[in-house]
């Protein structure tokens, strides 16, 4: 098969079927060169940025600028939208007008009347009655079929953050296919594969595959209509840097058209896109100015992603965060960087339009990149505090070169695998129940069965742990059970078919399983064990408080005592979900990352041994609780990077690591080559993620008494990043008490 | 195998010698600066009680840092020569696997310290005032020992980072810089001159210790004065050597 769009690209295996990974490693430029080269922002995107801020300050005031009441979610229900017609290069919003939010029922109508009222909307009332009375939702099902056992365990909050009443999100289209392919031929494979599944007998998974092929091939209808509702054919291949970039962007307009998931990333594309462009600028019809232009105005379009969510969940998940996360860099598993001059352009954006929290730029962090790479990144960090790392090193002999990052931390490679996303178990919680007889220690029922009465007195370590195990046990089971309920019903009720048009039919599956509050565990077994732990019980025997007698190693002092609690901890986790069949034979990884819920999850938290009082904190993913890490970053650093990743976390392990200019070093050079040298050594180690902050307590202090000084400001937390002035009060002290590496 | 007594390590310092580096606060210390910020490391023989290749093993696990940043361990105190055997073996041990290792010190020990500068790759060496009056002043002590220390370094060469503390009101004056400048000269192999503008974050530490403040009211040094002095400073250390 050939194109007309095709000419000058290297031929190769990616010609007779899909496989973008083989086009890219055909004919990427890797570029191993300074940033130099970058173009400021061009007029139009001067002008498209100025009503793209105003708009979103207008936003900020109001909390939501506008929502559809009437249309519901999907591909091409929508007029065509615009920000500014005349200046606007890349085109495409997810509803007719921008920062409008858009109602999405199928997931659960119960989110969604929520939501509206909270900012005094309604929905179109026959839109509701109609909906409510013909179509069964997600939520619906899944409750439906609930045991009272989940029910418990969800109220209590032992397991929390389900996906049960809004999209799953975390799944990533490989949007890049219908720029190297067009519509019309994506369409032919998924025709092709029917034709396969077609021959086979009509078992409960063929009739599903079916049924979802057939959907599939809707959606990707539907994504042309949309298109050419904007003017563009997207049926053919993309001829220039310019269609790359537009197609790529309706793939992923698309998903956001039809699914609320709570992450919602775009792929790994700067190094794709680069193909395209160096092709423009050899054949003359593209320059510099013009590259970045492009770039520029989809990531404004990025920024523009929006969600209606309750203020419940921006509780949970501060900040109205939607995690497009753009994975950035790499090496090849040929031994060649990843790394092109659009990976460059990318991060570029933060000072062309300023600092943001999105799109989430994820540097796939490796030991070899190139070095003027690695001081770009380090100085856009010190700048902006916009950037994550993650271990390309890690991940590449896992997944290859072609995958990326969903949410935070999931990695998963493109149109090849997706994942059921999981939230997380409470293990802070757990620990009490394994003390208090399987009772909730704050609401006071009974949740875990499998469990007896902890005797009065000093704790005995050995009856702690073999307590706590079969509490993990029955949790784990629960835990698994509980999600193969909620995805069976979201395949069955709200399935993403645009985003699953755009993955191979033999798709690989992940289900992600996770953990919150491993430090406060670790620290509390720690103390159990070194020190003298005494309970103090109510009148019904419910732990209240807990004396400590003694000191004992803490979680974060790189001190193997501890440290070694935490990782048993996880590797019983993990080993006692695996011995639970997941729906559609999904492979169990685990994460700990609790995004900004830590703050959430520790307020349904009663008292933990290790100090932590009732109502407090969670440290966030993977942190050592804050203050604790007496021994300095490197210390603390090391404790994270004992955590597995492969084989056992291997849906990421979260750090957030915030650091003032001035500990940094005394020149800003230094400072550059200090924090390179400081991602090269945690992640030779192992290590998985980082989360980098630059910036002193006094800035956040400021910021939050004057916030109108400070606009712009970013800062990372958990896994993604938030403008700080859309925190609330609560989580902006969290973040502030945070352990901040200070030089004196 | 020796042991010392160490008050704390901070696993992450980078503004105390080139790199990433593993800071070693030891503890105990003769002088009584006025503007310290560590009164809590003056005490002798009290903190943490550490044998040196189990304080070895812990500095070992920064290695990788060490390694991406061409840092190290320095030992600061506290007065680090005032522990010299530990010290030595400290030295010794980084040596042997190739460790950078710098000394921040003042000069405050008594004695020979040949074969430290011999082991060591750098010397942080706090020049705390260059009048004698003026030092016993401000640290309590005679310059003599520092005296002492310095002239030792023309037998057992080692690179030094000059650095001193500019206090307003007392040392803030052009004529003071060049008296440092000096100073600088008379001192062998200095590679790099450090101005510390004063600051106050060691008032809560008096505090919090029950102890008068001796710089009660004293402003914190304006950084970009002393920037300037010791940009100054470093030039003419460039013209000199060249």
């Amino acid at each position: 098969m050939n194109f007309e769009a095709w000419n000058g690209f290297r031929s190769g295996r990616w010609m007779e079927s899909v496989d973008v990974k083989d086009f890219i490693q055909k004919n990427y430029t890797p570029y191993e060169g300074n940033e130099d080269f970058l173009a400021p922002p061009t007029e139009k995107t001067k002008k498209l940025y100025a009503k793209f801020k105003e708009l979103l300050l207008q936003e900020m005031k109001q909390g939501v600028l506008d929502v559809e009441t009437y249309r519901v979610s999907g591909i091409d229900n929508f007029e065509p939208g615009y920000l500014d017609k005349e200046n606007e290069e890349i085109v495409g919003l997810q509803t007719d007008a921008p920062f409008k939010r858009m109602i999405n029922p199928y997931g659960g109508m119960r989110m969604v009347e929520q939501s509206l009222s909270a900012y005094g909307y309604e929905m179109d009332e026959a839109r509701k009655i109609h909906f409510k009375e013909f179509r069964k939702t997600h939520n619906d099902g899944v409750f439906d079929a609930y045991t009272p056992a989940m029910r418990r365990a969800r109220s209590v909050g032992l397991m929390t953050g389900l996906p049960d009443a809004y999209g799953r999100g975390r799944i990533i289209g490989d949007y890049r296919r219908i720029a190297l392919y067009g519509i019309d031929f994506l369409v032919q494979q998924k025709e092709a594969d029917f034709e396969k599944y077609a021959s086979l007998p009509a078992s409960e998974d063929v009739i599903r595959m079916r049924e979802e092929l057939r959907m599939q091939i809707r959606a990707l209808g539907q994504m042309k209509n949309m298109a050419l509702r904007y003017g563009v054919d997207i049926s053919q291949p993309a001829t220039n840097a310019k269609e790359a970039i537009q197609f790529t962007y309706f793939g992923y307009l698309a998903a956001i058209k039809e699914n609320n998931g709570a992450a919602m990333s775009f792929g790994r594309n700067s190094t794709f896109f680069d193909i395209y462009i160096t092709r423009d600028m050899k054949n003359g019809i593209l320059d510099e100015a013009g590259a970045q232009e492009l770039i520029d105005h989809l990531v404004l379009k990025l920024r523009m992603v929006r969600h209606l969510r309750t203020p419940e969940y921006n509780e949970l998940f501060s900040g109205d965060p939607t995690w497009v996360t753009e994975s950035i860099g790499g090496m090849g598993e040929d031994g060649r960087t990843q790394v092109t001059k659009s990976s460059f352009r990318f991060l570029h954006t933060l000072t062309n339009l300023d600092p943001a929290p999105e799109p989430n730029m994820t540097v796939l962090w490796s030991v070899q990149l190139p070095d003027a790479f690695k001081k770009y990144c380090a100085k856009m960090s010190i700048a902006t505090d916009s950037l994550q790392y993650e271990s390309d090193d890690e991940m590449r002999p896992l997944y290859g070169d072609d995958y990326a990052i969903a949410c935070c931390v999931s990695s998963m490679e493109l149109g090849k695998r997706m994942q059921f996303f999981g939230a997380r178990v409470n293990l802070a919680k757990t620990l009490l129940m394994s003390l208090n007889d399987g009772y909730d220690e704050k609401k006071g029922i009974k949740v875990l069965e499998n469990t007896e009465p902890m005797p009065d007195g000093v704790l005995d370590y050995d009856k702690v742990k073999a307590a706590f195990d079969r509490c993990i046990e029955e949790v784990a089971a629960l835990y698994v059970s509980t999600m193969n309920t909620i995805h069976y019903m979201h395949d069955k009720y709200a399935y993403e078919a645009g985003q699953m048009a755009l993955h191979d039919t033999e798709v690989k599956r992940f289900m992600a399983f996770g953990i919150a509050g491993l430090s406060v565990v670790a620290d509390s077994l720690s103390a159990i064990k070194y020190a003298k732990v005494t309970p103090i019980r109510n009148e019904e025997g419910i732990t209240v408080d807990f004396e400590v007698e003694g000191d004992f190693p803490k979680y974060g002092n790189d001190d193997d005592r501890v440290d070694k609690l935490a990782v048993e901890v996880v590797q019983k986790f993990s080993s006692e979900l695996k011995k639970h069949a997941t729906y559609r034979d999904a492979e169990h990884t685990l994460s700990v990352l609790t995004i900004t819920s830590n703050v959430v999850y520790g307020k349904k938290t009663g008292t933990t041994p290790d100090g932590r009082k009732v109502g407090e904190p969670l440290a966030p993913g993977a942190n050592p609780m804050h203050g604790r890490d007496a021994s300095g970053a490197l210390a603390s650093l090391n404790s994270v990077a004992k955590i597995p990743y492969a084989g056992c976390c291997q849906d990421g392990i979260s750090n957030t690591f915030s650091i003032t200019p001035d500990a940094l070093g005394k020149e800003r050079e230094t400072r550059v080559s200090n924090l390179v040298a400081l991602l090269d050594g945690y992640f030779k180690q192992k290590a998985f993620h980082l989360n980098v902050n630059v910036l002193s307590r006094e800035t956040l202090v400021d910021a939050m008494e004057h916030p109108e000084k400070y606009p712009t400001l970013t800062i990372r937390i958990s896994g993604y990043a938030v403008h700080f002035n859309r925190l609330t009060k609560e989580q902006q002290l969290e973040v502030i008490s945070r352990t901040m590496h200070e030089s004196i | 195998m020796a042991k010392g007594y160490i008050h704390s390590i901070e696993s992450m310092g980078m503004v105390d010698g080139p790199g990433v580096r593993c800071v070693v606060f030891m503890q105990g210390c003769a002088m009584r600066c006025q503007y310290c910020h560590n009164p809590d490391t003056w005490k002798l023989q009290v903190g943490e009680e550490v044998e040196a290749k189990d304080l070895f093993a812990k500095i070992l696990r920064f290695r990788p840092y060490f390694e991406s940043s061409g840092g190290g361990v320095t030992f600061s105190g506290g007065e680090p020569l005032l522990q010299k055997e530990f010290l030595t073996e400290m030295l010794q041990l980084c040596k042997a696997e190739g460790i950078h290792t710098a000394i921040d010190t003042a000069g405050g020990g008594m004695g020979d310290f040949g074969e430290i500068l011999d082991l060591a790759d750098l010397l942080l060496l706090d020049i705390k005032h260059t009048n004698e009056e003026k030092y016993r002043e401000l640290t309590g002590i005679s310059i003599g020992r520092y005296e002492f220390f310095v002239s030792q370094l023309k037998e057992h060469p080692v690179d030094v980072w000059l650095r001193a503390v500019i206090i307003p009101g007392i040392n803030d004056n052009d004529g003071y810089i060049q008296d440092l400048w000096e100073a600088a000269k008379q001192i062998p192999n200095v590679k790099k001159i450090e101005l510390l503008p004063y600051h106050t974050m060691g008032v809560k530490k008096y505090e919090a210790m029950g102890m008068p403040y001796p710089l009660e009211g004293v402003p914190a040094m304006d950084r970009k004065k002393v920037a300037q002095w010791q940009e100054k400073l470093n030039k003419a250390l460039i013209e000199t050597n060249f």
